[in-house]
C-alpha cells in the first residue's frame, strides 16, 4: 500500500480539504437518546427539579438564618415562625427545620452518589469481565456474586463499622459495595448479548486485547442498561441509608439526613406535623423524579424504537 | 492463476474443528459435533477462493478456524510456511494484520458508539501503535477515498449510514492494515441487489489494485462463480467439490453440487421453466435413491 | 371480475422526523388463479403494500386508496371484518415461520384450531384434513409430524407447514412476503417449486413479494417492479425479462450476476432516471 509519501499529492488535496471542510459532527446514539429525552415532558420537568434539589440543597444553607445544629431557646418545637426565620418550624432541640431538613437532603444526596459511583464502577468492570471471558471464568465470578447476596448486608455493614469506626462516608462506600451486585448481574447478561455481536467479533479478528476489547467496544454499548438502572438505584440507596440511620449506623448527630429527619418525625406527626412533612416533601419529589428520569431514559435508550 | 509453481500462501491440510455441546449440566451428557470435517486446501497470492456451501456446513466455522479465533481439534493450518496453531503471541498478532475479515452484517460488525473514522482507524491503533495522530487521520481519509466514501463522512456513527456505505467502512476497516488476505463472510448477501453490484466491483478492483488474495465465503453461488477463480464447495463440513469456478458451476462432479446449482434461480423465464423440470427429475431421482 | 383491484395505494408513516411515504402510488389487478409478483429492493414499498391491504400496518401506518377484493373494498375495514378475511379467505406466509406459529403448542393444536372456529369441523375430521394438507405441502410421515412442536421442524420444513397453514381454508389469495429469503438455496427451490404445484393443484391466486428477480422469473405470469414507493414496470414476466422497458429493471437486471452467463463486470443500477423524472 502507498504509504504517506510525497506522490500522494491528490490525497493531501483530499485531507487539506478534509481538514477545511471540517467535517460535519455526526448524531451519536447518544444524542439522538437525549433528544427523545427532551420530548418526554415528565422526564424533563424531573431533571429540572432534582437539579433544582441539588442547587438548594448546596447553596442554600449559605441564606438561611439559622444553622443546621444551632439551638435557638427560645423556640422549641414551634411551628414556622416567619419572624424569628423559623420557616419550617423547629424540632425538639430547638433547632431550625429548614437549615435541617437542606443539610439533610445534602448528605442523603452525598451518600446517594457515592455510593452509586462505587456500585457503578464495580459492577460494570466485574460484570464485562465475567460475561467477556465466560466459561469457568464467569462461573467463578458469579458464585462470588452469590454468595455475597447471601451475605445480610446489615452483617456487613456492622463489621464495616466495628473495623473503620463510624465513618459516614466509607459506610456508603460499603453500601455501593454490596449494591454493585445487581449491577454486576445486569451487565453481565447485557455482555452476553454484545459480545455475539459481529463488531466483537471484528475486533477480535483484528487482534485487540480483550482488555481493550471489553473497555472500547463492550462499555460503552452498556450506557442504556447501566445509566437506567443507576437512577433506579439512587433511590434505594437513599431508602437503605435511613434504615441504617435509624438503627444508628448511619449519619450522626448532629448531621442529619432525610432518613434520619422522617424517622424523628414520624412518631411525633401528630402533634408536631412540621417535623414530618418538611423532609417527607423532599424525599418523596426526589424518588418520585428519579423514577420519571428512570422511566424516560428507558424509553429514550431502548434501541427497539428505532 | 493457481496452477503455476508459486508456493501457496495459505495451506490448510486436514483441518477439523469440533464444538462440544450439551457439556453445561452436571450429569448432561457430552456431545461432540464437528463442524469442519478434514478440509484441505492451498490458497495462492493474488487468487480468490470462493467457498460455498448452505447454512450449518461449516464455512464461517472454517474461516475463524483458519485465523485461530476457534481451535482446531486436528490438522493444519499454514500461513507462509507457519502453522497457526503454533503461533506465539507476537506471531499471531501478526496474522491479524495479515489476515482481515468483512462481515455478512454490514451494521452489526460496527461499533455504535464509535464514529466511522474511528472505526476504520482502529486496526492501525492496534497494529501500528508508532503513528501519529495525523498521518493515521490521512491514511483513514485515504482509505475512505478508496473505497467510495466521502470526507464529509469521518465524524458520522454507523447508524447514519446506508448498508452499502456501512459495508465500505467495514472494507475500509479491512484494508487499512495492508493485509495479505482478506476473508469475506457473506460479506454481501445482506445487501440490496444493486448495492451489492458495487460492493462486488469494489472488491474486485481493490483487489486487482493491491494483488491481495480473498477467501470469498457465500451462500450465493452466482455471485461466487462471478468473482472467484477457483470454487470450493462444502457440505456438512466436508469438501466435495474444489476446483475452476467454470468447471464447477457448468460442469459440476458431485451430486450435491449438481443440486446446488439446479437450485439456484436464474433471471430468465424460459430457462427457468426448464430447469424446474431439471430439479423436479433430479429430486425424484433422491427420492427413488433414497 | 378481478380478484382483486388495487388503485392509487399510499401508505404513510408518522414518525418522530416527520411522515415517510413508504407507497406513493400502487395499482394493479390480480385476476382469479394468476400469480403476480412484486420486486423491489428493501425500502421500496413492497412489503407496507400488501401489507396495508391485510390492516397489518403498525399503529403510526395509514392506507389510502382502494383495495376492491371480490367486489368489496377492503382497504381499512375494521379489525373484526378484516379477521374474517384473513382467516378464511386471504392465507398469508411470512419470511419467518415462526411469526405465525406458536412455539407452545403442537402443529396439530394450531391446525386444527384453525379449522374447527372457521369451518366449523369435528376434531378427528380437522386432524384428517391436517394432515392431508401437510402432505400437499410434501412432508413426510405426515401423520406423526402433525403432533410434532414447531422447534422441531428445520426452516425449510417449518415454511411447510405455515404455508400448509396458510391454505388450511382454501384461500382464494395468498399472499407470500419473502417466503424463501432466510432459506437455504436448495430448500428455497424446493418451496418455490411446491408453491407453484400448489397453484396449479389448488388454482389459488399467489402474490409473491420478493427482492429475487431470479425467483420470479419461473414463478409468476405478471411481475411488477418497485422502487421508492412507486411502480416502475408492471408487465407480463417474459415481457419484463426479455425486453425491460424501465432504466430501474433494465440496472437491476444487469446487475444480478448470473450462473449461465459470465461476465467482467456487474453493471450497477443508474439512478438518473428519478432525475431525469423530476419529482415525478
Amino acid at each position: 500500500m502507498p504509504g504517506i509519501t510525497g506522490k500522494d499529492t491528490v490525497l493531501m488535496d483530499y485531507a487539506n480539504k478534509l481538514a477545511a471542510l471540517d467535517a460535519p459532527k455526526g448524531r451519536s446514539l447518544t444524542q439522538d437518546a437525549l433528544r427523545r429525552l427532551s420530548k418526554n415532558k415528565a422526564a424533563v420537568v424531573s431533571i429540572g427539579l432534582v437539579i433544582l434539589i441539588i442547587l438548594v440543597a448546596f447553596i442554600g444553607p449559605f441564606f438561611v438564618p439559622w444553622g443546621y445544629s444551632e439551638v435557638d431557646w427560645t423556640s422549641i418545637r414551634k411551628p414556622p415562625d416567619f419572624a424569628k426565620g423559623h420557616y419550617l418550624g423547629t424540632d425538639q432541640n430547638g433547632r431550625d427545620m429548614l437549615a435541617r431538613v437542606l443539610q439533610g437532603t445534602q448528605m442523603s444526596l452525598i451518600v446517594a452518589a457515592v455510593a452509586t459511583v462505587v456500585s457503578v464502577s464495580i459492577g460494570v468492570i466485574y460484570g464485562a469481565v465475567s460475561g467477556y471471558f465466560g466459561g469457568r471464568v464467569d462461573s467463578l465470578m458469579m458464585r462470588f456474586v452469590d454468595v455475597m447476596y447471601a451475605l445480610p448486608y446489615i452483617l456487613f455493614v456492622i463489621i464495616l463499622v466495628v473495623m473503620f469506626g463510624r465513618n459516614p462516608v466509607l459506610l456508603f462506600v460499603g453500601i455501593g459495595a454490596i449494591e454493585w451486585l445487581t449491577m454486576a448481574r445486569i451487565v453481565r447478561g447485557q455482555t452476553l448479548s454484545i459480545k455475539e455481536k459481529e463488531f466483537i467479533e471484528a475486533a477480535r479478528a483484528s487482534g485487540a486485547k480483550p482488555f481493550t476489547i471489553i473497555m472500547r467496544h463492550i462499555v460503552p454499548n452498556l450506557t442504556g442498561p447501566v445509566v437506567i438502572y443507576a437512577t433506579l438505584t439512587i433511590p434505594e440507596i437513599i431508602i437503605a441509608e435511613s434504615f441504617l440511620s435509624y438503627l444508628g449506623l448511619g449519619v450522626q448527630e448532629p448531621q442529619t439526613s432525610l432518613g434520619t429527619l422522617i424517622s424523628a418525625g414520624a412518631p411525633v406527626a401528630e402533634v408536631l406535623p412540621w417535623m414530618l412533612l418538611g423532609p417527607a416533601a423532599v424525599l418523596v419529589t426526589l424518588l418520585l423524579c428519579l423514577t420519571y428520569i428512570g422511566d424516560g431514559l428507558r424509553d429514550a435508550l431502548d434501541p427497539k424504537d428505532r | 492463476m493457481s496452477g503455476n509453481e508459486k508456493e501457496p500462501i495459505l495451506k490448510v491440510r486436514e483441518l477439523s474443528v469440533e464444538f462440544t455441546i450439551g457439556s453445561g449440566g452436571l450429569l448432561g451428557g457430552k456431545k461432540i459435533l464437528r463442524a469442519v470435517k478434514n478440509v484441505s486446501f492451498d490458497l495462492y497470492q493474488g487468487e480468490t477462493l470462493g467457498i460455498v456451501g448452505e447454512s450449518g456446513c461449516g464455512k464461517s466455522t472454517l474461516s475463524r478456524a483458519i485465523i485461530r479465533l476457534l481451535p482446531a481439534s486436528s490438522g493444519q493450518a499454514v500461513w507462509f510456511g507457519r502453522d497457526i496453531q503454533q503461533m506465539n503471541n507476537t506471531e499471531l498478532l501478526g496474522l491479524r494484520k495479515d489476515i482481515q475479515m468483512i462481515f455478512q452484517d454490514p451494521l452489526a460488525s460496527l461499533n455504535p458508539r464509535m464514529t466511522a473514522g474511528d472505526i476504520i482507524a482502529e486496526p492501525l491503533k492496534i497494529h501500528m501503535p508508532h503513528i501519529g495522530r495525523e498521518e493515521r487521520a490521512l491514511r483513514v481519509a485515504e482509505m475512505m477515498q478508496k473505497v467510495g466514501l466521502l470526507p464529509g463522512m469521518i465524524n458520522r456513527y454507523p447508524h447514519e449510514f446506508s448498508g452499502g456505505q456501512c459495508q465500505r467502512i467495514g472494507i475500509a476497516r479491512a484494508l487499512i492494515t495492508n493485509p495479505k488476505l482478506i476473508i469475506c463472510d457473506e460479506a454481501v448477501s445482506a445487501l440490496d441487489v444493486s448495492i451489492r453490484a458495487q460492493v462486488v466491483n469494489l472488491l474486485m478492483d481493490l483487489q486487482k489494485e493491491l494483488g491481495i488474495s480473498l477467501l470469498f465465503i457465500s451462500h450465493d453461488i452466482a455471485v461466487v462463480r462471478h468473482i472467484a477463480q477457483r470454487i470450493m464447495v462444502l457440505y456438512f463440513g466436508e469438501v466435495v467439490e474444489i476446483g475452476e469456478a467454470e468447471q464447477v458451476t457448468m460442469d459440476p462432479h458431485h451430486d450435491y453440487t449438481k443440486r446446488l446449482i439446479a437450485s439456484v434461480p436464474v433471471p430468465d423465464p424460459r430457462v427457468e421453466m426448464q430447469r424446474r423440470e431439471e430439479r423436479r427429475r433430479l429430486r425424484k431421482a433422491a427420492a427413488a435413491a433414497a | 371480475m378481478a380478484l382483486l383491484e388495487v388503485k392509487n395505494l399510499k401508505v404513510d408513516f408518522l414518525t418522530d422526523d416527520g411522515p415517510v411515504h413508504a407507497v406513493k402510488d400502487l395499482s394493479y389487478t390480480l385476476e382469479k388463479g394468476k400469480t403476480l409478483a412484486i420486486v423491489g429492493e428493501s425500502g421500496s414499498g413492497k412489503t407496507q403494500g400488501a401489507f396495508a391491504l391485510l390492516g397489518l400496518l403498525p399503529k403510526n401506518g395509514r392506507a389510502t386508496g382502494s383495495a376492491v377484493f371480490d367486489g368489496r373494498d377492503i382497504l381499512n375495514l375494521p379489525r373484526k371484518q378484516m379477521n374474517a378475511y384473513r382467516a378464511e379467505r386471504i392465507g398469508i406466509i411470512f419470511q419467518d415461520p415462526m411469526t405465525s406459529l406458536n412455539p407452545y403448542l403442537r402443529i396439530s393444536r394450531q391446525m386444527t384450531e384453525v379449522l374447527e372456529l372457521h369451518r366449523g369441523m369435528s376434531h378427528s375430521a380437522a386432524l384428517a384434513e391436517s394432515v392431508r394438507m401437510l402432505d400437499a405441502v410434501r412432508i413426510s410421515d405426515a401423520k406423526n409430524r402433525v403432533h410434532m412442536y414447531p422447534h422441531e421442524f428445520s426452516g425449510g420444513m417449518r415454511q411447510r407447514v405455515m404455508i400448509a397453514m396458510a391454505l388450511l381454508c382454501s384461500p382464494e389469495l395468498l399472499i407470500a412476503d419473502e417466503p424463501t429469503t432466510a432459506l437455504d438455496v436448495t430448500v428455497q427451490a424446493e418451496i418455490i417449486d411446491l408453491l407453484v404445484d400448489l397453484q396449479e393443484d389448488f388454482g389459488t391466486s399467489i402474490i409473491l413479494i420478493t427482492h429475487d428477480l431470479g425467483i420470479v422469473a419461473g414463478t409468476c405470469e405478471d411481475t411488477l417492479v418497485m422502487f421508492d414507493g412507486r411502480v416502475m414496470e408492471y408487465r407480463k414476466t417474459e415481457d419484463i425479462f426479455d425486453n425491460p422497458e424501465h432504466p430501474y429493471t433494465q440496472g437491476l437486471l444487469a446487475a444480478v450476476p448470473r450462473l449461465d452467463r459470465k461476465v467482467d463486470r456487474l453493471s450497477t443500477v443508474s439512478y438518473e432516471f428519478m432525475a431525469a423524472k423530476g419529482d415525478a
